[in-house]
């Protein structure tokens, strides 16, 4: 009986240069941040304002944060592949084949589950409550919970470049390969848990929006009224509690395999990895459009208020949404046409996967059209929205060709797919996410970014996403697939050596994100956002202050129509005075718990014990998270109260700023 | 039961357009699936292609409408008519829905009639095909001939002008079977047989490989396909008879072992029935990185 399970010296991969040092360059920083923050006398202040707080606008800023950071691990992981491949023509190149199947598994986990879900349920969470009217989510302290346990993931997944390794069988761990006869080491257990946890976190944050946007939206904010960003979150979050359950199922499944000698995807033995397959796509094709249905909402926000008109054609809109939504279950073998499934389920799901295409195309009309009779402003989130019209529907054409069953046969698992699906996903999520970010960082941080270099940022993303992915489109034509480590074929060449031309470019665009970030701070009293509404904005989060307090409304607003803010301006432009102030009364807000950062602080040792087979640490862990869950329920207090004086004080100096600012306007 | 020259015939509508148009690229192109050496492949291109075209017609004047929207109604533009309140139009809203839907109408027609003609398991004439029984292991190529009782190893050698009938399985992981130019790909999957007919009609060599990933030596998996007039073929066939040893239960049970770059080579005769058996999973499977290591999952970086 080995005290530590698998866990040995030789986990650490001491023999190898690249993630060794690595790694440690990476633990240095993390340790000087927080040595850093400890001496700066931090600590309480990170503890009682954002690690224990349960307030949607602090824990939506953090999902941010965590999504950013991802995104750089996994664009680092890009840019070993892409350079991999430039000198893998004829050669091993740097990287050795079970070092190269880490970084692009890990690559595609962490962009999908640990960067762009992040970022697209950070603004969820930031935007949405503010945009219902309402204070806050409808389980406060399980939005804590579900960030945290996707922090266990994304914290797990990353630890495996240190102790042990990650999986070497792609984003989705296909038995047999999966299966501990093809991979016996840790890899496919650091994938499996880590995505499970994170999974629960997922599910719980479906859970909590759908009941939010269902059941406690402000006074007159019915269905047809909430702007169209709530209305396709509600349409992701409902495909959460739809999908995510099969993953978690398929998932146990074939770790029932690897721990406990089950068969459900072995060869052998009655198993059947062709299940797998089914089972990860079903609820792999609905996650696509779970982050893709939130970036059309937000698409949908900056469009309008850029083109200072309403988002035509709104009833169209939320239909097109919700059959994206319905849709999106019914097409998932389209990702094994090639499977040889015959010609009428082939072309039964080949025409479901393209009739998708019909909904997407009347959003891109709507869009159009509401910027048709507008005033458009190019600030940097409307370039962001218009880089996205004018890029996504060409990565949406690419992906009706592959919907195509004999087109499918020729460029499925090819480069071709490979640029199709970051085509559609920098294009619709990222570019979505970025829009996102600028358009609300005001709301969030009371200044907004600055505009050089988010615009430099557009202008060298946008240029390097074509200079990259438009050569993985031809090296498809040329019969390249995907996941070579290395290539002995002299005409795909030059277009490998321009894609990774490409990635340099889209590394300025990082940069210079970097620098917006750093140059918006120094400069943040410049752009400091009086009013907190610094866009002329036509929703609700528009009509708090910036950053809006812990409340949100110091009176839950009444709304008439579908612009609720845009409403309320146009009146107190015409009636010269912003509606007068009702009673001020004490507010009641949920107390912050440290329940979602403990439980997340088990589920590590949950995790790290089960992939590394410590029974007795894993029976802690339980044992713990247990009793913090115990603890929570058995809470007293469960909410504090700001005084109607505090709440007055911070609403009247508000108010009065933007009647100012109002009624200074020249009338339109 | 179409015929394959039926299936170049009746897709080929758009032909003489998309070679106007592909003309100026045609070098770039040479190697590509665009230059298929057999009917499959120019199926399968030819659909893509007309697919293309068909949705270009829509993508390009919505983009083009894109940037002249964008840029007739900037806000510093005063000629433009700004319009405040314009949010609904009810012909707008029928056009958007048709215009999508119509096209989706017509691809769908595409789509379930090339499903239907070039389904890979469809045999493409009724003269007796060349069958060749495949078999993906780790991680080579294992081609059996079974009328001829010969099998190659990463070296798929087919004459020109004969129908070939692929039977195809998988020793181990799932991995996919595709030769770029002669058209549609198919998976081998373990306990599972999957069908493939091709032609190729021009000689050449082309390249071959696994489309799915399936592990650490899955770069090395592409094999030479040449396709050679039958004469050649005749001739190759009697070398391979004639030389090399016999694929019995022995040497079988050498090839499921993990290595990579293979050089090709070939056996004199095989085992009766050894396709199927690996299919029904009569045989074991691929032994994996286990049986080469004692405690594997301890030492996790270790390669085979």
């Amino acid at each position: 009986m080995n005290l530590l399970g698998k866990l040995t010296w030789s986990a650490i991969p001491f023999d190898q240069p690249i993630p060794l040092f690595s790694a440690a360059v990476v633990i240095l920083i993390v340790v000087g941040v927080l040595v850093w923050v400890a001496a700066k006398g931090w600590v309480p202040y990170l503890w009682k304002e954002w690690i224990t707080s349960v307030d949607h606008k602090h824990i939506g800023v953090m999902y941010c944060l965590l999504g950013l950071l991802m995104l750089l691990r996994g664009f680092i992981d890009a840019l070993m592949m892409r350079s991999q491949q430039a000198l893998a023509f004829n050669a091993p190149g740097y990287l050795p084949p079970e070092h190269y199947d880490q970084i692009f598994s890990a690559h595609g986990t962490i962009m999908i589950l640990f960067a762009a879900m992040p970022l697209v349920i950070g603004l969820m969470n930031f935007v949405v409550p503010l945009q219902l009217g309402v204070r806050d989510v409808a389980f406060p302290t399980l939005n804590s919970v579900s960030f945290w346990l996707t922090c266990t993931g994304a914290l797990l997944v990353n630890l495996s470049l240190v102790v042990g390794e990650f999986a070497r069988t792609g984003w989705l761990p296909f038995p047999p390969l999966s299966e501990l006869r093809y991979s016996p080491g840790v890899g496919v257990d650091y994938y499996l848990w880590a995505v499970q946890i994170s999974g629960v976190g997922t599910l719980l944050t479906g859970i909590n929006f759908v009941t939010t946007i269902l059941k406690t939206r402000t006074y007159g904010m019915t269905y047809l009224r909430m702007p169209m960003f709530c209305w396709t979150a509600l349409a992701a979050c409902m495909l959460i509690i739809a999908a995510f359950p099969v993953l978690t199922a398929t998932l146990a499944m074939l770790t029932l395999d690897r721990y406990l000698g089950f068969h459900f995807f072995t060869n052998g033995a009655g198993g059947n990895p062709m299940m797998f397959t089914n089972l990860i796509w079903a609820w792999g094709h609905p996650e696509v459009y779970i982050l893709v249905l939130p970036s059309f909402g937000i698409f949908s926000e900056v469009i309008s208020t850029f083109s200072a008109k309403p988002l035509f054609g709104y009833r169209s809109m939320v239909i097109a949404t919700l059959f994206i939504c319905l849709v999106s279950f019914c097409v998932w073998l389209h990702h094994f046409f090639t499977m040889g499934p015959g010609g009428d389920v082939n072309a039964a799901f080949g025409i479901a996967t393209s009739i998708i295409a019909v909904g997407t195309g009347v959003k891109m009309y709507n869009w159009l059209f509401t910027m048709y009779g507008g005033r458009i402003r190019f600030a940097t989130p409307m370039l962001w929205s218009i880089g996205f019209l004018l890029t996504f529907i060409t990565g949406g054409m690419t992906g009706v060709m592959l919907a195509v069953p004999p087109a499918d046969f020729l460029l499925h698992n090819s480069m071709f797919l490979v640029a199709h699906f970051h085509h559609v996903i920098i294009a619709g999520v990222v570019f979505a996410v970025m829009a996102g970010i600028t358009y609300w960082f005001p709301k969030a941080f009371g200044f907004r970014l600055d505009e050089g270099w988010g615009k430099a940022t557009f202008w060298f993303a946008i240029t390097g996403f074509y200079v990259t992915f438009v050569p993985l489109y031809i090296l498809g034509f040329l019969g390249m697939t995907r996941r070579l480590q290395h290539y002995d074929v002299p005409e795909w060449r030059p277009w490998i050596l321009l894609a990774a031309v490409g990635i340099f470019i889209y590394l300025c665009s990082a940069v210079c994100q970097i620098i917006q970030l750093a140059v918006s701070i120094c400069n943040r009293d410049a752009l400091r956002d009086v009013t907190g509404d610094p866009w002329d904005g036509r929703s609700l989060e528009w009509a708090t202050p910036s950053p809006p307090p812990a409340f949100n409304f110091a009176h839950l607003p009444h709304v008439e129509n579908l612009e609720a803010y845009w409403n309320v301006k146009q009146r107190a432009r015409e009636e010269s005075r912003l509606d007068g102030a009702a009673p001020y009364e004490d507010l009641e807000m949920p107390r912050n718990s440290p329940t979602g950062f403990v439980c997340a602080f088990f589920a590590t040792f949950i995790g790290f014990a089960l992939i590394w087979h410590i029974w007795w640490l894993m029976i802690l862990g339980l044992i713990g998270a247990y009793a913090t869950f115990v603890v929570f329920a058995w809470r007293d207090v469960p909410e504090y109260v700001i005084p109607a004086e505090e709440v007055a004080r911070i609403d009247r100096a508000n108010r009065a700023v933007r009647q100012e600012a109002l009624l200074s306007e020249q009338p339109t | 039961m179409p015929s394959w020259r039926g299936i170049s015939g009746r897709c080929g509508l758009a032909t003489p357009l998309v070679v106007a148009a592909l003309w100026p690229a045609k070098p770039c192109f040479a190697d590509s699936i665009l230059a298929p050496a057999g009917p499959v492949g120019a199926g399968d291109a030819i659909i893509l292609l007309d697919a293309t075209i068909i949705m270009l017609a829509i993508v390009i004047p919505t983009m083009l409408a894109t940037l002249a929207f964008a840029w007739w109604y900037r806000a510093s533009n005063a000629r433009a008519t700004y319009r405040p309140d314009w949010t609904y139009s009810g012909r707008i809203e029928l056009l958007v829905w048709s215009i999508p839907t119509l096209v989706i109408f017509f691809l769908g027609g595409v789509i379930w009639i090339g499903s239907h003609q070039l389904d890979p398991f469809q045999p493409l004439s009724r003269a007796k095909p060349l069958e060749i029984e495949v078999v993906a292991l780790d991680w080579k190529w294992l081609f059996i001939y079974p009328q001829q009782n010969v099998a190659s190893i990463n070296e798929l050698v087919v004459p020109v002008g004969t129908p070939l009938h692929f039977r195809l399985t998988s020793a181990s992981v799932f991995n996919v079977f595709f030769v770029p130019r002669l058209g549609s790909q198919i998976y081998a999957m373990n306990g599972m047989t999957s069908q493939l007919n091709l032609l190729a009609d021009k000689p050449g060599n082309y390249l071959g490989l696994s489309a799915h990933f399936s592990g650490d030596g899955f770069s090395n998996m592409h094999f030479a396909t040449i396709a050679e007039p039958q004469e050649q073929f005749a001739r190759w066939i009697a070398q391979a008879q004639a030389k090399g040893e016999v694929l019995d239960a022995a040497a079988y049970r050498r090839l499921l072992r993990q290595d990579i770059s293979l050089a090709p080579y070939t056996y004199r005769g095989v085992l009766p029935g050894l396709f199927d058996a690996v299919a029904m999973q009569k045989l074991p499977p691929g032994e994996g990185p286990h049986a080469s290591r004692d405690g594997a999952g301890i030492n996790p970086h270790g390669g085979t």
